[in-house]
């Protein structure tokens, strides 16, 4: 079977142009929403906080759990249903002390719907030291990340080459986060995770692409870039569709059946792939023509 | 590379059956003796997200080890001032957190330096200054030993924690430090959270202090605390309602004894209510001060001090010798189990706060297994009919690759002790779609090379030399993202970064040296026209 049946010729630099723009429409929807939503929507990893998930036996109505925090000073979080008898609790508020908010909820309900009715399932609690830390870190992970790709790619391949793969995934990790935001989706640890599987997924079918681009450099020294480029992305364009397809495959199998926990951490990975694929036919390469218009390479090639 | 077929052959059958050793005790409990003696029993090391449990990270506040110090320090110069008829003036301690003495005359100051220079070496002036013809120092902690104190604050909390957390009998516990002060503890499959909590973040300082029966409460509670009492509060419980309340009461502020000079501590049931209570057994030294302290002190209230919470307070009846006494304090028989353990083990050297707590109970875990690993089947049961579908014959050649990797990447998991993490879940379902990008790679290489009108075997050799670099290149810079992950993550994340990891350099084995294989024993052996890909 083949999806694309023989050698294809589609003219990508001359898409640059709309490719571009409309990847840069998408990120200016991003930050607008990002505006409008006042920031990320940090989950407590960043922002500090607890989240107590809690099944309960029988069918709990939220605003019978929120009456019984009141005696807790508990009646402003937020509740929120999570399949079946079950809901999550956030509220901005970290116990430090050993004893802590653990107890006084499970008190709470305790006092009010009976020992046996529920079970506290997970709690996760970060303290805004940690938060502050972590946020930090996460910052840091996918800015080293993207140097030390940025430094590989440079080596191996010339530094025009590692630009344009860079901002590639620059451009990646922007459309994720302006559909997470989109989506009122929380940013925890999963999701920073989920951003830099997006970078080492992203650079790595830019890197195939980048390889051929060389390959055919080298053979065809007479060619012009531009046309290499074409032929370079049309002739590995099989492969970067089949295998997307399969990892979609996969995003798809584990975004529906996969739970909730790591329900979020694949919708960002969807997005992502599909972003990564984008931006590698239609970003990745032609930004490399651009810096070869900027700064020509002292390769004899004509123009 | 290796150019005999059955060289490779060996070697890739030699790695499934080590893998398929250590996978073997994670898929079936009952292994036969033999195995047991002489092969590896590890089971696959679930994170906590799985198993359920409890993450704590906790932090040291060794800033306030550095101030008991001066504090003890500067109490032990004010008697020493006192006993070599030094004349000063001890000032309250300052927003510095500096004690300040004030001296009338430079006679005493010189007095004072003197003492200072050859019997504390721990403790420097930090100011100096002259107030209305009154010298005033300053003390403080030198920095190079207030350094050492907090070191060794967080090396004590992590060793009390450590017993602590060991009677307590939790298995595989994990109680790590993490930069300057902080301190990891992971406990697998804990039920009681709170219990646990309580015992590993209780100070557990015990302290002797005498009642000051001299002055009245009703003053000190109005604020005019005498010089040298202070007022704490007694924890009492109600027997019939069950209720506890907190009763003031004034104590000398001055330690005679802490818990450093216990020997053992156990719990036992008294005799009239058949309540439990902590019987405190002394060591030589601590048995010698208590004999002198209680002798010292009959008829007075001697109050048993716990974190700054008064237990009880009982009168001192007679000079007790032996060593013993006891902590009642109506508690339950866990409260008393914990209390022995905590006072077994030491108290903190500095209060810990915990900074950041996961919890994910049992069943909760369960489901996570449950729905990650079928998600992760179905989602690999699709992927091997897709590459039969697209790829027909070759694609058999690359689904079996897929499984080995499969095998070798969780025997790799299980030799390794890593921890798998529902992420970590993810991230081998991700690896089998990102694994065949490989063997992709290679079998479009191929298919351009016979386009070009190559044999087969001319072009699965050259299918297989030119895509080489590309895989190698591509995933190395993913490789290098895994890695940056890894160092980022933690818990689940980190799971994540580990099976993504061994993923990565597993199917790059996989789907260049064993598909390889597979195609030369076809092409090598017999003379075929056309292959089917």
């Amino acid at each position: 079977m083949e999806i694309i049946k023989t050698e294809t010729h589609y003219n990508f630099i001359r898409m640059m142009k709309p490719a571009v723009i409309l990847s840069l429409a998408v990120i200016i929807i991003g930050i607008a929403s990002l505006i409008w939503h006042r920031g990320p929507n940090y989950g407590i990893d960043f922002a500090g906080g607890t989240l107590i998930q809690i099944k309960f036996q029988n069918e709990t109505p939220t605003d019978k759990i929120r009456a019984a925090f009141k005696s807790i000073g508990f009646e402003g979080s937020v509740i929120q249903n999570y399949g079946p008898k079950e809901v999550i609790v956030r509220t901005a508020e970290s116990g430090t002390d050993a004893k802590g908010l653990t107890s006084r909820v499970d008190e709470a309900l305790g006092a009010a719907f009976g020992k046996r009715a529920y079970e506290v399932r997970r709690v996760e609690m970060v303290g805004p030291k940690v938060g502050r830390d972590l946020t930090r870190k996460a910052i840091l992970a996918i800015i080293f990340s993207w140097i030390g790709i940025l430094i590989y790619v440079g080596v191996r391949f010339e530094f025009r080459y590692a630009l344009g793969g860079i901002i590639a995934l620059v451009h990646d990790v922007l459309v994720t986060i302006t559909f997470l935001s989109l989506f009122d989706k929380e940013f925890d640890l999963n999701i920073v995770a989920a951003l830099l599987t997006i970078i080492g997924y992203s650079i790595n079918d830019t890197i195939v692409i980048f390889d051929r681009i060389r390959e055919n450099a080298r053979k065809n020294t007479r060619q012009s870039l531009n046309d290499v480029i074409n032929a370079s992305v049309n002739q590995t364009l099989s492969r970067t569709i089949l295998t997307s397809l399969t990892v979609f495959m996969v995003l798809v199998v584990l975004f529906f059946f996969g739970g909730a926990v790591i329900h979020d951490f694949t919708f960002a990975l969807l997005v992502g792939t599909i972003a990564g694929v984008y931006s590698t036919v239609f970003i990745a390469s032609p930004i490399v023509l651009l810096f070869e218009k900027i700064k020509p390479t002292g390769l004899k090639r004509k123009k | 590379m290796f150019k005999s077929i059955k060289i490779r052959t060996a070697i890739t059958i030699l790695l499934c059956l080590a893998a398929l050793v250590y996978l073997a005790p994670s898929l079936t409990s009952d292994l036969p003796e033999t195995w047991k003696k002489y092969l590896p029993t590890d089971r696959i090391h679930l994170g906590l997200d799985l198993q359920g449990g409890m993450h704590l990270v906790l932090e040291v506040e060794t800033a306030k080890a550095v101030e008991s110090t001066l504090e003890r320090t500067a109490n032990d110069l004010k008697e020493n001032l006192m006993e070599n008829r030094v004349r000063f003036k001890l000032h309250e301690r300052t927003k510095e957190k500096n004690v300040t003495f004030e001296f009338p005359d430079t006679a005493s100051r010189e007095a004072f330096d003197k003492i200072l220079a050859n019997q504390y070496p721990d403790l420097e002036v930090a100011s100096s200054q002259a107030v209305d013809g009154r010298g005033m120092a300053s003390l403080k902690i030198k920095d190079k030993r207030a350094a050492e104190i907090k070191k060794m604050a967080v090396e004590q909390s992590l060793e009390t924690i450590r017993n602590r957390v060991d009677q307590f009998g939790i298995s595989e516990p994990e109680i790590i430090p993490q930069g300057v002060d902080r301190i990891i503890v992971q406990l697998p499959g804990v039920k009681d959270t709170t219990r646990a909590k309580n015992l590993i973040g209780r100070t557990a300082l015990l302290e002797f202090k005498l009642v000051d029966e001299e002055h009245s409460l009703d003053e000190a509670l109005k604020g005019n605390v005498p010089e040298g009492s202070v007022v704490v509060n007694e924890s009492r419980m109600d027997r019939t309602s069950g209720r506890r309340s907190e009763i003031p009461l004034l104590l000398k502020n001055r330690t005679l004894m802490t818990g450093e000079v216990l020997e053992s501590a156990k719990v036992q049931i008294g005799d009239r209510f058949g309540e439990p209570h902590v019987s405190l057994k002394f060591n030589a030294q601590g048995a010698k001060d208590f004999d002198r302290i209680t002798g010292e002190n009959v008829k007075k209230r001697l109050a048993i001090v716990l974190d700054g919470v008064i237990h009880s307070a009982p009168v001192i009846q007679e000079r007790i010798s032996g060593g013993q006494a006891q902590i009642t304090g109506s508690f339950t028989m866990e409260e008393a189990t914990d209390l022995a353990i905590v006072l077994r083990a030491g108290a903190l050297p500095a209060p810990v706060i915990i900074l950041e707590e996961r919890t994910v109970g049992p069943s909760l875990g369960q489901d996570s297994i449950d729905k990650g690993t079928w998600a992760s089947i179905i989602a690999g049961i699709l992927v091997l009919l897709f590459m039969i579908i697209y790829y027909r014959l070759t694609g058999v050649v690359s689904d079996v690759a897929l499984a080995m990797n499969m095998l070798l990447l969780l025997g790799v998991m299980v030799a390794f002790k890593a921890t798998l993490t529902l992420p970590g879940i993810a991230g081998i379902a991700l690896t089998i779609g990102m694994a065949v990008d490989a063997n992709v790679l290679i079998n479009e290489r191929i298919r351009e090379e016979l386009r070009l009108g190559k044999t087969p075997r001319a072009a699965i050799e050259a299918g297989y030399t030119k895509a080489f670099l590309t895989i190698f290149d591509s995933n190395v810079t993913t490789l290098v993202a895994a890695l940056f992950l890894f160092g980022f993550g933690t818990g689940p994340v980190k799971g994540f970064a580990v099976t993504l990891t061994i993923g990565i350099v597993v199917s790059m084995f996989t789907a260049i040296f064993v598909t390889r294989i597979i195609f030369d024993h076809f092409v090598w052996n017999r003379k075929i026209a056309r292959i089917s890909i």
